[in-house]
């Protein structure tokens, strides 16, 4: 399985390297959606189905979005060039990455395999059915123990709907 | 649109709603909650949007109460969380109710009710974004 994740993740990384440097900004949205896509699928695999099910419709909403946002947009991209800065830019990331492969490689030794918790918060969420009398465990963690959480994506979405009337509005008014 | 994207639309688009509804008021037995269902729901409307398209009158009026629906959805919710702490116990958005059986409908206490708010919430946000977009191309337009 862990072979077939590692595939599914080198297409989500040409799609996204694609999607930089597409000419045309439809096609760039199109490999933008190949992320998406392929995330549900690790989704599905990694045994996650309440996230595959967020991901692939708010996935499917925001490509209409964008597409209908692109579509009344000009699609061609400004062309730039290749400067001295790039060079710079190139040997930063290339050194940013040596260090962080480096400390991801010293860190893995110390962790458990992927599945196989130990924390003492992790074993009190799986006995959750008892505690909060959710079937769907991960609405229990959800709702109940990380009531918070949950509160503050509403209110970041609250606030991006009153962002965009805020800004669209006044605009048309005009 | 064509003829034939509009029926196919109205055949889809109930079908699409009932599932959101669905997948919120299920959001504590099966895989999903309240966001993927609001997400779900607001599809649905934007489904018809786009095939039938209507006049900017009319999609004003809609913005305007779905974006009072959205404002009340996050109040009723802060309202549930603020009565927990009134309720049992001194912690915010405490589970009051009494649970029942695992895996029954009606179970779990307070965590349907946010479910059912929470996807009210966002199915009116995303519902309000779309609105405001179109509405805004078709007035700037013009």
């Amino acid at each position: 399985m862990e072979i077939l994740l590692c595939v599914i993740i080198l297409f989500m990384i040409i799609g996204a390297l694609y999607s930089l440097h597409a000419k045309d900004l439809l096609s760039a949205l199109i490999a933008c959606g190949i992320v998406g896509y392929s995330l549900v699928i690790c989704f599905l695999l990694l045994k996650a189905p309440d996230l595959a099910i967020v991901q692939i419709v708010v996935e499917t909403i925001t490509l209409i979005f964008m597409v209908a946002i692109v579509l009344n947009s000009t699609r061609e991209e400004v062309k730039k060039q290749i400067t001295k800065r790039a060079f710079v830019n190139i040997g930063i990331t290339l050194a940013v990455t040596i260090v962080l492969v480096f400390s991801f490689n010293t860190a893995i030794e110390a962790l458990n395999p992927l599945g196989s918790h130990t924390t003492r918060m992790a074993t009190e969420y799986i006995q959750g059915a008892d505690k909060t009398g959710s079937a769907n465990l991960v609405t229990g963690v959800l709702f109940d123990f990380r009531g918070y959480d949950t509160l503050g994506e509403a209110t970041i979405l609250f606030t991006a709907a009153i962002g965009v009337l805020t800004v669209l509005r006044l605009k048309g008014r005009q | 649109m064509s003829k034939i994207v509009k029926t196919a639309t109205g055949l889809l688009c109930g079908v699409v709603f009932m599932y959101g509804l669905y997948i919120i008021t299920h959001g504590h037995l099966t895989p999903g909650g309240g966001f993927a269902g609001g997400v779900l729901v607001a599809g649905s409307f934007i489904l018809l949007i786009l095939a039938y398209g209507s006049d900017v009158l009319m999609l004003r009026k809609e913005e305007t109460e779905s974006s009072v629906t959205e404002s009340s959805a996050i109040l009723i919710v802060l309202i549930l969380a603020v009565i927990g702490m009134f309720a049992g116990g001194a912690a915010f958005m405490n589970n009051y109710f009494q649970f029942g059986e695992v895996g029954e409908l009606i179970s779990a206490g307070v965590i349907p009710l946010y479910n059912i708010f929470i996807g009210m919430e966002v199915a009116s946000a995303l519902l309000t974004i779309f609105l405001a977009f179109v509405i805004y191309k078709k007035e700037v337009l013009k």
